[in-house]
């Protein structure tokens, strides 16, 4: 158990590694002096932001000294913290400015992956057991998983908002209220969380849903299952036993989706202009602020991986043989 | 008598139509007896041993009887056919090395099992079961990829067998092993009838040698038909059917035990059974035949319980 | 978007590797099979409406991306011709943009883009895939370690994520770029799947018969391996190619696309930047969602067709 969670550690830490030297290099293939070129393309109003960025590219990158000295300092500053100033709300540290849009994005997100998952995985085993349903929720799947996020979400504002008038269609919440922690800004915040979270919920849905029909129906064909039908256990038993299996590979599965579910929060943030980090990565694009866009990569990072590894752990939980295999055996 | 089966008639459904893989097989075995059941891949044998036990889904009964022990085994009905499963008919599969659910425990699956058929576990029987075969009670806490092969293969004999079925179809059981546990499984398989764990035995093959070994008696399919069946003993020393002397001419050569199902020491393949030709299906690659292997041979019992299908024998 | 299919890798997995339990299930079919391997999957494809479904919608589509712009006379998509914001009509089929643009000429030049992006991204991603698989899959040992260690790094980290850094910084401008970026970010996961099966075959007889005559390892792989997979080969493309494309949508639709062309994402971009869904023009973002799912779905419909065609446990039932 200890060797199978230091070999995901390690993957993790050098996971981080590589995404921070990405971080650390790309800026580097712009053409011509960096400096100039970033602080050029960036739309900056107030000349002392200008001069903020220049300072600061220069003490982050220093491009004069060697680069290896580069690269560990770019690391010194990044571990404490430094994330540098936001040029679109500049002064503001880029770290502050995440952390204020961070909860909104786990807020869509968290109750969006978990919900589709177990709903999703629920309709998959119920469309392996009947024929009728199985018709209806396949193509329904496929349908959408087939769908770009930010699609769905345009639909759904423009039906349930703009036509029905049932949901606001942008912002996280009424601008004529301040985020405190009232009864009466909570409600708003639901009303607004409303439909992104269910484009969210809806793409993720299908995928989970498909992906479970064919793991039971594949369970279903295996050996092991032949077995138990040829010495008489009845379809219950089979079944629970081919649920059971087929539950594991969706939970890696939901590993391997994270990258595409963070992808879709965001787009669907921009279409309903929800205060997450999706929005704050497009009006860091729109107004070059190339320190925040890097700072929201890194925390989109560093949550992918929390989140790995709380479904590694989980996976240990549910899986017996991750355990015995090694504990000895194998 | 244990198992009657008469005129069985079993067709596979593909998308190019009906094939007949079981074409009217009549044979029967004694209490106590071990059949081998030989052939190549195509002969019908493993659509046999399944057709005894579970069908699958493009299987279907097309007519002829199977009875066990003077009932009625209603092979075509699937939901009917639970009631003989485990308890009266049992099956040693060709995949025991992937029978065992992976994700439960083994004694836990057992219990599990039971349960589902009505059965309470005995355990100290259990573990007297596992002991025959040489493993011990610690086996039932372990999962299926804690073991190796051949454990596997034995822990699935035993629990197969835990109802002492009548009968127990044991479908290709050494094929994926090496030769010395060949040998070891074989003899284990006689092991629990001689215990009298199961009354009878169908022991599907495409090894000769190996079954001639164990099997009191060896029938020898053909193109969904039996083409001949006797004591072990004769039928290796005094075949009557053509087909049966080349398997027996093949059989030194090297590789035969290794190619899977085809016995390539034999010119030529047999006919489709999609719309199989009139007369003996061995016609064709028959070094005797003339014309009046046009017409079906009738199994005739040329010696007592020697039966062979061929106007030449 | 969905850069990798929730389709469950095992799902497709017995297609290259015939399962031994397989074979019984074969045996009463295979002294009537007249026909050779290649025919007997034609016979199923030709059959399977899964798959022609999912070609005939792919090939419509296709057929329009590539013909329509000729059929609107090489006309600048772009180009302020009609009424501004006008509903769909004989005139204009799709309806106008806020600027007067005609979204069905948009569209047309989009599902170009929207192909054109699938082709390289998917490709690409395919390509490396298929190195870095084959080779850890076939070498092992440290190889192995190192790649499979590679691979999964790059597989954690969101690809979105990576292509805004690098498209904000380097920018894009066309659309074969983009495609290349995608690429270079969407293999892991296909490398992974690809591992899998090489692993399962390197150890079958014909692949020893090769060792020992001493063929080499690239030659082993591409003469006896990848033949043999070549299905499952196919599929992964089919999967990377509709990947590629959702992903390439969000990056037009965070305003990352190529600077200069037309996509079905930077359609759906403009109709948000625009207020197309407050001012009620439906059919300025309808219509690039509904090309975009339909490629992607017909992909996927007819990669789940293909499968079935492959993979005889599949067919029945």
């Amino acid at each position: 158990m200890r060797r199978y969670f230091a070999r995901k550690l390690l993957v993790y830490v050098l996971t981080f590694v590589f995404a921070v030297t990405v971080n650390w290099m790309i800026p580097r293939f712009m053409p011509g002096d960096p400096v100039s070129a970033m602080i050029s393309r960036a739309r900056v109003s107030q000349p002392e932001a200008v001069e903020a960025m220049r300072a600061y590219y220069n003490e982050l990158f220093g491009f004069d000294r060697p680069v290896w000295e580069q690269y560990l300092h770019f690391w010194g500053s990044l571990l404490q913290g430094d994330f540098g100033l936001s040029i679109w709300v500049f002064p503001q540290p880029v770290s502050s400015v995440i952390l204020g849009a961070l909860p909104y994005t786990l807020a869509l997100m968290v109750p969006a992956v978990l919900l589709s998952w177990f709903v999703g995985n629920w309709l998959g085993a119920l469309a392996a057991r009947r024929k009728v349903l199985d018709n209806t929720v396949l193509p329904a799947g496929y349908l959408l998983t087939a769908m770009p996020y930010m699609w769905i979400a345009v639909l759904l504002a423009w039906l349930l908002g703009a036509k029905a008038g049932w949901f606001p269609v942008s912002g996280g919440y009424s601008l004529d209220i301040q985020p405190t922690w009232t009864w009466h800004f909570f409600t708003d915040a639901l009303h607004h969380w409303v439909l992104p979270f269910l484009s969210l919920f809806l793409v993720a849905l299908g995928g989970w849903a498909i992906g479970m029909r064919n793991m039971i129906i594949y369970e279903l064909e295996a050996d092991h299952s032949s077995y138990l039908s040829a010495l008489g256990a009845p379809q219950r038993l089979i079944r629970r036993y081919a649920f059971r299996n087929a539950v594991l590979p969706q939970i890696t599965g939901l590993a391997l989706q994270l990258g595409v579910l963070v992808a879709g929060a965001l787009v669907t943030e921009i279409v309903f202009n929800y205060p997450g980090l999706g929005s704050l990565i497009l009006a860091a694009i729109q107004n070059r602020d190339f320190f925040l866009l890097q700072g929201t990569f890194l925390f989109i990072v560093i949550g992918v991986l929390i989140a790995n590894f709380i479904i590694d752990l989980v996976y240990v939980v549910v899986d017996p043989r991750t355990r015995t295999g090694m504990a000895g055996g194998r | 008598m244990t198992l009657t089966v008469d005129d069985l008639r079993v067709h596979y459904r593909t998308l190019r139509g009906d094939v007949r893989a079981l074409d009217g097989v009549s044979f029967t075995v004694a209490d106590g007896e071990i059949l081998g059941l030989v052939g190549e891949s195509g002969c019908g044998k493993t659509t046999l041993g399944k057709s005894l036990i579970r069908m699958d889904g493009r299987m279907r009964h097309i007519g002829g009887t199977v009875t066990l022990d003077g009932d009625d085994v209603p092979v075509g009905d699937d939901r009917a056919m639970n009631a003989f499963r485990f308890h009266r008919i049992s099956l040693v599969p060709q995949y025991s090395m992937s029978a065992l659910n992976p994700t439960r425990r083994i004694g836990r699956m057992v219990r599990e099992l039971l349960a589902s058929r009505g059965v309470s576990v005995d355990t100290g029987e259990l573990h007297r079961r596992l002991a025959l075969v040489g493993l011990g009670p610690e086996v039932l806490e372990r999962y299926p990829i804690e073991l190796s092969g051949g454990m596997k293969q034995r822990t699935v004999m035993v629990i197969s067998t835990l109802l002492d079925p009548s009968l127990l179809v044991a479908d290709e059981v050494t094929s994926a092993l090496d030769v010395s546990n060949q040998k070891a499984v074989a003899h284990a398989l006689v092991g629990l009838r001689d215990r009298g764990l199961v009354t009878s035995m169908v022991f599907i093959t495409h090894d000769l040698a190996l079954t001639s070994h164990i099997a009191d008696t060896v029938m020898v399919m053909y193109a969904g038909r039996l083409a001949e069946k006797a004591p072990a003993g004769v039928l290796t020393t005094a075949p009557r059917h053509p087909y049966t002397r080349r398997l027996l001419a093949a059989l030194p050569e090297a590789g035969v035990r290794r190619s899977q199902g085809r016995l390539s020491g034999i010119e030529g393949s047999p006919p489709s059974l999609l719309s199989p030709p009139a007369g003996c299906r061995f016609r064709d690659r028959c070094p005797l035949a003339d014309d009046r292997c046009a017409e079906q041979p009738p199994v005739v019992e040329v010696a007592p319980r020697h039966h062979v299908a061929c106007w030449k024998a | 978007m969905n850069a990798m299919p929730p389709l469950g890798e095992p799902a497709s997995e017995p297609v290259a590797t015939s399962a031994p339990g397989q074979e019984a299930a074969q045996e009463a079919d295979r002294p009537a099979a007249p026909l050779g391997p290649g025919r007997e999957t034609l016979h199923y494809a030709v059959r399977n409406p899964k798959l022609l479904i999912g070609l005939g919608v792919v090939t419509v589509l296709l057929l329009t991306g590539l013909f329509g712009p000729f059929l609107l006379d090489g006309a600048d998509p772009h180009a302020y011709s009609g009424t501004q914001a006008a509903p769909p009509s004989g005139e204009n089929w799709f309806g106008t943009t806020t600027f007067g643009q005609d979204v069905f000429a948009q569209f047309v030049h989009g599902l170009r883009a929207t192909f054109l992006v699938g082709v390289i991204g998917g490709g690409i991603a395919a390509v490396i895939a298929m190195l870095v698989g084959f080779f850890a899959g076939y070498r092992g040992g440290v190889v192995d370690e190192v790649l499979t260690m590679f691979t999964n790094i790059v597989l954690v980290i969101p690809s979105l994520a990576v292509l805004l850094i690098v498209n904000a910084y380097l920018g894009v401008r066309s659309v074969p770029v983009q495609g290349l970026f995608i690429g270079l970010t969407s293999w892991p996961w296909a490398a992974r799947a690809i591992r899998a099966q090489t692993f399962s075959l390197r150890t079958r007889d014909f692949v020893d018969l090769a060792r020992l005559s001493g063929s080499r390892t690239w030659r082993i792989i591409f003469r006896e391996i990848a033949p043999n997979m070549s299905s499952y080969l196919f599929m992964t493309f089919i999967l990377l190619f509709g990947g590629a494309i959702l992903i390439a949508s969000s990056l037009d639709f965070i305003g990352l696309g190529p600077t200069d062309g037309v996509s079905l994402g930077l359609m759906l971009q403009s109709a948000q930047q625009w207020s197309a869904l407050q001012l009620g023009m439906w059919w300025w973002f309808v219509p690039p969602g509904v090309g975009i799912t339909a490629v992607v779905g017909a992909l996927y419909v007819a990669n789940v067709g293909l499968d079935e065609v492959f993979n005889p446990k599949l067919r029945e039932s």
